[in-house]
């Protein structure tokens, strides 16, 4: 293989060129393609049949309607929860892998967490309905165990739908925590405790900001498979999960409403946009940094 | 121990290891140690690498837990208190600087986990770095600081919040030899300015010659030998502490005949010399012998050579230039022993060549001899 960094300019070019262009055409033609006409979609309205007009009706709509509104604030606050839910699970078990186990232990748990994921999510989901419907196991035992006085309906919560978002999202936490807990040098943390500090502090002080740019990452990497999640809501949550990707799904395949569906759908990258730009901006990370570690 | 004996101990020992003992799975990485280190000096732990001495170090610091024996710091027993709650502060080997903090929220980190006030705890950490040296670089981030500038920095970190005792873990092992040797100049001037009782540890014997007072030199989880440098390079009590501080010629043999002190020894290949027993040693015993290389004279003939020492001869096999520390390699004339002698400054041998025949001497009463094998048992 010809050296890239040899050899004239443009055959360099050229080379580099060749080189990314599977990935430049498959970024433009199925991404930003499909993106461009969304969003000419999204700013043109019906005003009869086979007669559009450029509008910014279906903003409109979205705004003017309490629904859409509550379904988008509800998306984004329990996926805010849900994050931080699973960060505050991940990082225990990060820190074991990366600092408390040694070799095929700490792989072992590792693998554990994984596993999990071999299967997929409908199946996984479907696992936990088996568990919590009303007929299903858990309701049983809690009936059996004389805690409830009958089987109670454990679906369709909302601390159902965390529970499964999080599980859903675990791996997706761990895996950025882990390698950077695992780059911090364990004599800084002695360092630390021989210096006076107590175990929060040398959390606070050392821990958390040598982690933040693999916190960061993890929780933007979960933050938004969570809120483009469709079918843990869905099935977890039943009629009363309204979550966005729903009404997104109800306006392009029920409603056959292209044009609200193409709003709904740039209101979510949109928010999805500015939550990530938020977290950066509040945990003083680099975007760049940050996305190295995911 | 009496309450008195401990009281006494306080006033004069910041440091008192009793019997300490560390085992890991399948050794014993600290023996049944004691030693005492007096207020304000330097003392360092001298050892090659596995000889135990960063376990030592770790016990005094806290973070290991004797399985036996007692640790006292400023005569207060160290059972069940944390690294965080010692009086004791450690510079560890590769600094363990804070990245993520600038040079001065990491000298003033302990200031704050004592819940000093902010301001108060800027204006220490700057009155600090402008004792050793750094005053302009408390807004700086670690990775701007040169090694050697680090490195105060470390010292800085931990002498700000006045240890009884400061530990230092091979501290100069990563800089180079340059800066190694200035900043070996350094620590003992910071250590002498500050009066704070430093404990050391080392493998190299040149880092504890220079800096100590006192010097444990460890091999196997004991000391073989507690001493001055001087006493240790002059009248070394072990076979081990002369093979490893300073430069040593070593001949295995046996003793063939005793006078007194004088022992007289015929090494394997058949060289006899003669040397001063360190212990008593019977006839017909292993022995091993060591003659430092400045210890012998040279002499193109062998009249020029001291009166009333025995005379050797033997030929130049190589010579080594390093300045003043130039020696040169040569082998007995009959047995073909390999010896080295340090070239005399006075240039008198520069024109010396390899092959040449040459005379050596040296006094018997200057060269010391063990029954072989015994402490390296």
């Amino acid at each position: 293989m010809p050296d890239a960094t040899s050899g004239p300019a443009w055959e360099r070019r050229l080379l580099l060129g060749l080189l990314l262009a599977p990935a430049l055409l498959w970024l433009f033609a199925l991404i930003v393609l499909p993106q461009i006409d969304l969003a000419l979609l999204s700013f043109r309205e019906r005003v009869a049949p086979r007669e559009y007009v450029a509008s910014l009706a279906q903003y409109r709509t979205f705004f003017a309607e309490p629904l859409y509104w509550h379904v988008f604030v509800r998306t984004a606050v329990m996926s805010l929860a849900a994050t931080l839910a699973t960060l505050l699970i991940a990082f225990p078990v990060a820190w074991t892998i990366a600092k408390l186990l040694r070799g095929r232990l700490s792989a072992l748990l590792f693998v554990v967490c994984l596993i999990p994921f071999w299967v997929s999510e409908t199946v996984r989901t479907l696992g936990w309905m088996i568990l919590l419907r009303e007929s299903g196991v858990l309701p049983a035992l809690l009936a059996h165990l004389g805690v409830t006085a009958a089987p109670v309906e454990l679906l369709y919560h909302d601390a159902t739908i965390l529970v499964g978002l999080v599980y859903t999202s675990l791996l997706f936490m761990v895996v950025p925590l882990v390698s950077s807990l695992e780059s911090l040098d364990n004599s800084l943390i002695e360092a630390a405790y021989d210096l006076g500090g107590s175990g929060w502090s040398i959390l606070r002080e050392i821990v958390i900001p040598h982690a933040a740019p693999g916190i960061t990452a993890g929780c933007i990497v979960v933050f938004m498979l969570m809120l483009g999640n469709y079918l843990t809501p869905t099935l977890l949550g039943g009629k009363s999960s309204q979550w966005f990707t729903e009404q997104i799904y109800t306006q392009f395949i029920v409603r056959f409403n292209w044009e609200q569906g193409a709003a709904f759908g740039f209101l979510l990258l949109a928010l999805s946009t500015s939550m990530v730009w938020l977290g950066l901006k509040l945990s003083g990370q680099r975007f760049g940094d940050v996305m190295r570690r995911t | 121990m009496s309450a008195a004996g401990t009281g006494q101990d306080a006033a004069t020992h910041d440091l008192d290891v009793r019997g300490a003992v560390k085992r890991f799975a399948d050794h014993v990485a600290v023996d049944q140690l004691s030693f005492s280190v007096a207020r304000g000096s330097f003392f360092s732990i001298l050892g090659p690498s596995g000889c135990g001495k960063t376990t030592l170090l770790r016990m005094i610091a806290g973070f290991i837990q004797p399985d036996d024996g007692e640790i006292l710091i400023g005569g207060r027993s160290m059972a069940g208190v944390g690294p965080n709650r010692r009086p004791v502060n450690m510079v560890f080997q590769q600094l363990a600087l804070f990245p993520m903090m600038s040079v001065g929220d990491n000298v003033a980190f302990g200031l704050a986990r004592r819940g000093v006030a902010r301001a108060e705890r800027l204006r220490r950490a700057q009155a600090m770095l402008e004792r050793v040296g750094l005053g302009g670089a408390a807004r700086k981030k670690v990775d701007e600081l040169s090694g050697g500038q680090r490195q105060r920095v470390a010292i800085a970190r931990s002498l700000v919040l006045e240890p009884t005792l400061l530990l230092l873990d091979e501290p100069l092992g990563a800089l180079d030899l340059k800066l190694r040797e200035h900043m070996k100049i350094e620590l003992k001037q910071l250590q002498a300015a500050f009066g704070t009782t430093f404990v050391y540890i080392t493998h190299d014997q040149s880092e504890a010659l220079v800096l100590s007072d006192h010097v444990g030199v460890m091999n196997r989880g004991r000391f073989e030998q507690q001493g001055t440098p001087q006493q240790l390079y002059y009248e070394p009590a072990t076979p081990f502490v002369a093979g490893f501080v300073g430069a040593n010629n070593r001949i295995v043999g046996r003793a063939t005949g005793v006078a007194g002190a004088i022992v007289s020894i015929t090494s394997e290949q058949g060289w006899l010399i003669r040397a001063r027993s360190a212990t008593a040693i019977a006839a017909g015993t292993a022995v091993e012998a060591f003659v430092r290389p400045e210890v012998a004279v040279l002499a193109r003939a062998a009249a020029d050579l001291p009166a009333g020492q025995p005379a050797h001869g033997g030929e130049v096999e190589s010579l080594l230039f390093d300045g003043a520390n130039s020696a040169v390699l040569l082998r007995e004339r009959q047995s073909r022993v390999e010896f080295r002698i340090a070239l005399p400054q006075t240039g008198q041998f520069a024109d010396l060549r390899v092959g040449e025949p040459i005379h050596f001497s040296f006094d018997p009463a200057r060269a010391v001899c063990f029954p072989a094998g015994v402490a390296h048992a």
